[in-house]
């Protein structure tokens, strides 16, 4: 069995506070091979983003990596020193942030940042780095990339410019990418084309991508396997089309009913009762366990994330579809 | 972009035209520059030739209008109280003012915006929090208590640098510099530090606080993020953006230096403009004081309009803003 | 607990006591307690207040009276008997057998009366513009706030030394050292409007076209009436904070121009009036002369200081 290009096992992440200490990330474990799409779903606040920020080492202070081990293409990284991290960002990983607009130096033309990331990474010259950087934006579908090199990011569209930022997470050619909401802050007619885009480029490259977003459609359309958090917990981990048609989790159960779905001509969305619980107050055992419709007194024992008769893997002792 | 450079020329115009009526009011009204002028000892017929020969027979707008021009050709007419044209005086004296807020100006520019990146990039480190303490104290203390504390540690106790005057000087053209001698240079220090330090504290809280707001943006995350190197993210990314609004800020802290420097000439008794101006006020010599006002107004005005065009050449989005309306 | 809560409340509902009880209790007093700066800047800012303004009864001498003064005592060190007449002061004397302490007292005296005279004439000043230009608009508004931009341009020391030198011109040469101190809050006065205008302005602007004014207006109430009724208590707090600041700077642009030579005369010496006497003896030794007034000028336009910025910050966040 090959390496996969991510693993993660155990993952916990900390945040000190006056009222005690948080875990936005408690216990997250995956891998991502090398040409999957991972798709990583969630509410705001369950935990997707800080899990992607924590795999490149970008958590802000006071947050910290407590507890598990991260592994790229088999080396550890979530000890490394700095220095050599930073060595591994974007050549290594590279990453995708929400929003295009804020995301390009504004002071800066497109050509210089793109340079700027080849040279710090790849042995070439700054004319071959040059070269490189055309290449990139004309890869992403950038029109006449060559003249708009030196053009600065206030001159593009919004599309235009999450086209840039995924040539320039690309630019040195890393084994996985973390697009974290890569299409939440764009005009729907462009969604589509970028998630395309990030599809496209990671087959031909046989990167693995960790796709974080809330959008269960940009799954359904995008990724190979989808991971599903509640409250800084992974609660059902399995292919696509598995989770999406048979969920087990009550969760995922609950989140598909809430995603409208065009093709089986639903006329009412289901919503799930209550709101996610604060971080502060996890209820014990099951985090779900309050809203869940399902729930048991063995509910407030916490499940282990385990292999069930639907073939993905769930947190629930009491799975949907599971015999009783 | 043409039209507002255009409207901010226009507006630069009507701020120097308000400062010269002041000027030539004070001259017009405060006290009588027949009294000013003439002895004792006087004629009727010595009072009118003067009131013809300075003009003052003539209606107001003439008057303002013979002043401006006179003004925009350098004469000031002649001072009070040393009774030599006041254009002389000034030329004598602008050098040695020059000299001293460059190199104050220089030194408040560079180190803070050194110690203004130093400290925000290590935020939370002993030196930095040393610093920004230090520079609260230095923003309550008056400049003068601060030259008076300099001369007295390093001209009382040490004995090491000259506590008055600029030292030698040696004429080059007209201009009359400091620079070239060792004594020149000596003397400068004191001063310089002096004049700097307030404009040097307030520059260096700004960048510090404009840099944390940059440091915090998507742009440097994602700079981060691709692996470049702190000093790469922190210089090339982080500080471009910074000086931004900075410029603005230090553009006019330039123009204040040129004013606090008759604080500083009068502490170390600095042959410059300033102490000119000062010993003006003392004697009421209104046409020193008017050429001085002028003066500083041309400057003023000049810096706020380079600052505002500097803008167009460091932000890219401006010059399309620009274009656009 | 809640019984004598209750009690102090029935018996003083309304006098001062309670009144002060209250603000202690407020968010802004809890913040007030918790900040070691403001407390003691605070009490430093209380002390030399009360001390210069109890000036003529604590002060060991009177500086002033030619009759009490004795040219022997010059230049006594500090808590040293002098080597000719044998008297004693705390501070030491000046050249003229002055005792320090009791220059600094009067000359904090007139360093304060100033800074607080001229804060508030150009608090009267700029509020009084600014309501008027926010209410009024038009070309009134358009006058005022471009006389407020072109002054704006220039340091206020600047201003107010300008303006010092014409009013100076104005009054007639016998007459220029009784008239130092008045000219003095003029022309710092008039150096510092500005800031209360442009806030009154801005805050006038908003509150003009809210509800309560527009209801105002209707029910027929003059201009100057909503002014000063209405809108004039929205705009308090600003005001408040910019005060605070402004007399830090006006207590520093006061001692400035006193150092410089043109602000209060030697017959009526302020803190900077007394530094620059004893920047005359810095060479020579005597440097009780300039110390004392240094020191006391330093603490007190630093705690000022800090208690503005303190505030600024615990009143309006948003204008930091």
């Amino acid at each position: 069995m090959t390496i996969p290009v991510l693993s993660v096992r155990g993952l916990v992440v900390e945040i000190p506070t006056r009222h005690g200490v948080m875990r936005p990330v408690d216990g997250m474990t995956f891998d991502i091979k090398a040409g999957e799409i991972l798709g990583l779903v969630g509410e705001s606040g369950a935990g997707k983003s800080m899990t992607g920020n924590a795999v490149i080492g970008l958590l802000d202070p006071p947050a910290r990596i407590a507890e598990g081990e991260i592994y790229l293409n088999g080396d550890r990284i979530d000890r490394l020193r700095l220095a050599d991290l930073r060595k591994r960002r974007g050549k290594d990983i590279g990453m995708v942030f929400q929003d295009p607009l804020t995301s390009l130096n504004p002071l800066l033309p497109i050509g210089d940042q793109l340079t700027e990331t080849i040279l710090e990474h790849l042995p070439v010259s700054m004319s071959e780095a040059k070269t490189r950087a055309v290449a990139a934006l004309e890869e992403v579908g950038i029109p006449a990339a060559a003249e708009r090199i030196g053009a600065y990011p206030h001159e593009f569209s919004g599309g235009m410019r999450q086209r840039v930022v995924i040539a320039l997470a690309l630019s040195a050619e890393p084994s996985l990418i973390i697009a974290d909401e890569p299409t939440t802050a764009l005009d729907v007619s462009v969604q589509a084309q970028i998630t395309a885009l990030l599809k496209r480029l990671c087959r031909e490259r046989g990167a693995g991508v960790m796709l974080v977003t809330h959008d269960m459609g940009v799954i359904a359309e995008t990724a190979d396997r989808v991971a599903v958090m509640y409250a800084g917990q992974l609660v059902e981990l399995g292919f696509v089309r598995q989770v999406l048609s048979e969920p087990c989790h009550p969760y995922t159960d609950g989140l598909m009913g809430s995603t409208p779905q065009a093709s089986k001509g639903q006329t009412r969305l289901r919503q799930i009762p209550g709101s996610m619980p604060r971080l502060g107050n996890l209820p014990p055992g099951c985090a779900f366990s309050p809203r869940c419709s399902y729930v048991q007194d063995k509910c407030r024992q916490k499940p282990e994330l385990r292999l069930n008769s639907c073939d993905s893997r769930t947190a629930c002792w009491f799975p949907i579809g599971a015999p009783a | 972009m043409l039209a507002y450079v255009i409207r901010r020329v226009f507006h630069s115009i009507v701020v120097l035209l308000a400062v010269g009526l002041v000027a030539f009011s004070m001259f017009r009204f405060v006290g009588d520059p027949i009294d000013n002028m003439l002895g004792q000892e006087r004629t009727q017929a010595d009072i009118d030739r003067l009131r013809t020969q300075l003009g003052l027979d003539q209606p107001f707008a003439i008057q303002y209008w013979k002043f401006l021009s006179g003004a925009a050709e350098g004469n000031f007419g002649v001072s009070y109280r040393q009774g030599r044209p006041v254009s002389d005086i000034i030329s004598e004296r602008a050098p040695a003012t020059l000299e001293l807020a460059a190199v104050s100006g220089l030194f408040a520019i560079l180190l803070g915006i050194g110690l203004g990146v130093f400290t925000a990039i290590r935020r939370n480190g002993i030196a930095s929090n040393l610093i920004m303490t230090l520079s609260l104290v230095g923003v309550s203390l008056p400049t003068f208590l601060i030259g008076i504390l300099l001369i007295y540690v390093f001209s009382v106790e040490l004995d090491m640098l000259p506590s008055f005057g600029r030292g030698e000087t040696v004429m080059v053209g007209y201009w009359s510099t400091g620079f070239l001698t060792k004594s020149g240079l000596v003397a400068l220090i004191l001063p310089a530090i002096t004049l700097g330090l307030y404009q040097m504290t307030l520059i260096m809280r700004l960048v510090r606080s404009e840099m944390l707001e940059v440091l915090r943006q998507d742009y440097i995350r994602f700079a981060r993020a691709r692996g470049l190197r702190e000093r790469v993210v922190n210089f090339r990314h982080a500080l471009k953006n910074t000086l931004v609004p900075v410029i603005t800020v230090t553009g006019l802290q330039l123009g204040s230096i040129i004013a606090f420097a008759i604080i500083t000439e009068t502490v170390f008794q600095w042959p410059g403009v300033g102490l000119l101006f000062i010993n003006a006020i003392h004697f009421v010599d209104i046409p020193v004081m008017a050429a001085y006002l002028m003066l500083i107004s041309v400057m003023f005005v000049t810096i706020n309009l380079v600052v505002d065009l500097l803008y167009f050449a460091i932000d890219p989005r401006l010059r399309v803003d620009g274009r656009s309306t | 607990m809640t019984d004598s809560a209750r009690q102090t409340q029935v018996t003083a509902p309304s006098s001062e006591p309670s009144r002060l009880k209250t603000v202690w209790e407020s968010d802004f007093g809890y913040a007030f307690r918790r900040s070691p700066v403001a407390l003691v800047s605070c009490l430093v800012v209380l002390f030399l207040v009360l001390s210069a303004v109890m000036a003529p009864w604590i002060a060991p001498h009177d500086p002033f009276n030619p009759v009490t003064l004795n040219l022997m005592n010059g230049f006594t060190p500090p808590s040293t008997p002098n080597a000719f007449t044998g008297d004693s002061f705390w501070l030491g004397t000046d050249d003229q057998g002055r005792d320090v302490f009791s220059t600094i007292l009067f000359g904090m005296r007139i360093s304060l009366f100033v800074g607080f005279s001229a804060v508030l004439f150009a608090m009267i000043l700029g509020v009084t513009l600014g309501l008027i230009a926010g209410y009024a608009g038009g070309w009134i508004e358009t006058l005022i706030m471009r006389v407020a931009d072109v002054q704006l341009t220039f340091p206020a020391i600047l201003v107010a030394m300008l303006i010092f030198g014409i009013a100076k011109g104005f009054t007639p040469v016998e007459y220029r050292d009784q008239m130092a101190i008045w000219v003095l809050i003029l022309a710092i006065g008039l150096s510092d409007w500005v800031q209360f205008a442009r806030v009154v302005r801005g805050a006038t602007l908003v509150e003009k076209n809210k509800e309560y004014v527009q209801a105002a207006r209707l029910i027929g109430r003059s201009g100057g009436a909503i002014m000063l009724r209405h809108i004039l208590p929205n705009v308090l707090s600003p005001v408040l904070v910019i005060a605070t600041i402004s007399l830090a700077l006006a207590i520093i642009a006061e001692a400035t121009l006193s150092f410089l030579g043109v602000g209060a005369p030697p017959t009526q010496p302020s803190l900077g009036t007394l530094i620059r006497i004893g920047q005359g003896f810095l060479f020579s030794g005597e440097w009780w002369i300039l110390l004392f007034p240094s020191v006391t000028l330093l603490s007190l336009a630093l705690s000022v200081n800090l208690l503005g910025d303190w505030l600024r910050d615990a009143l309006n966040p948003r204008l930091r």
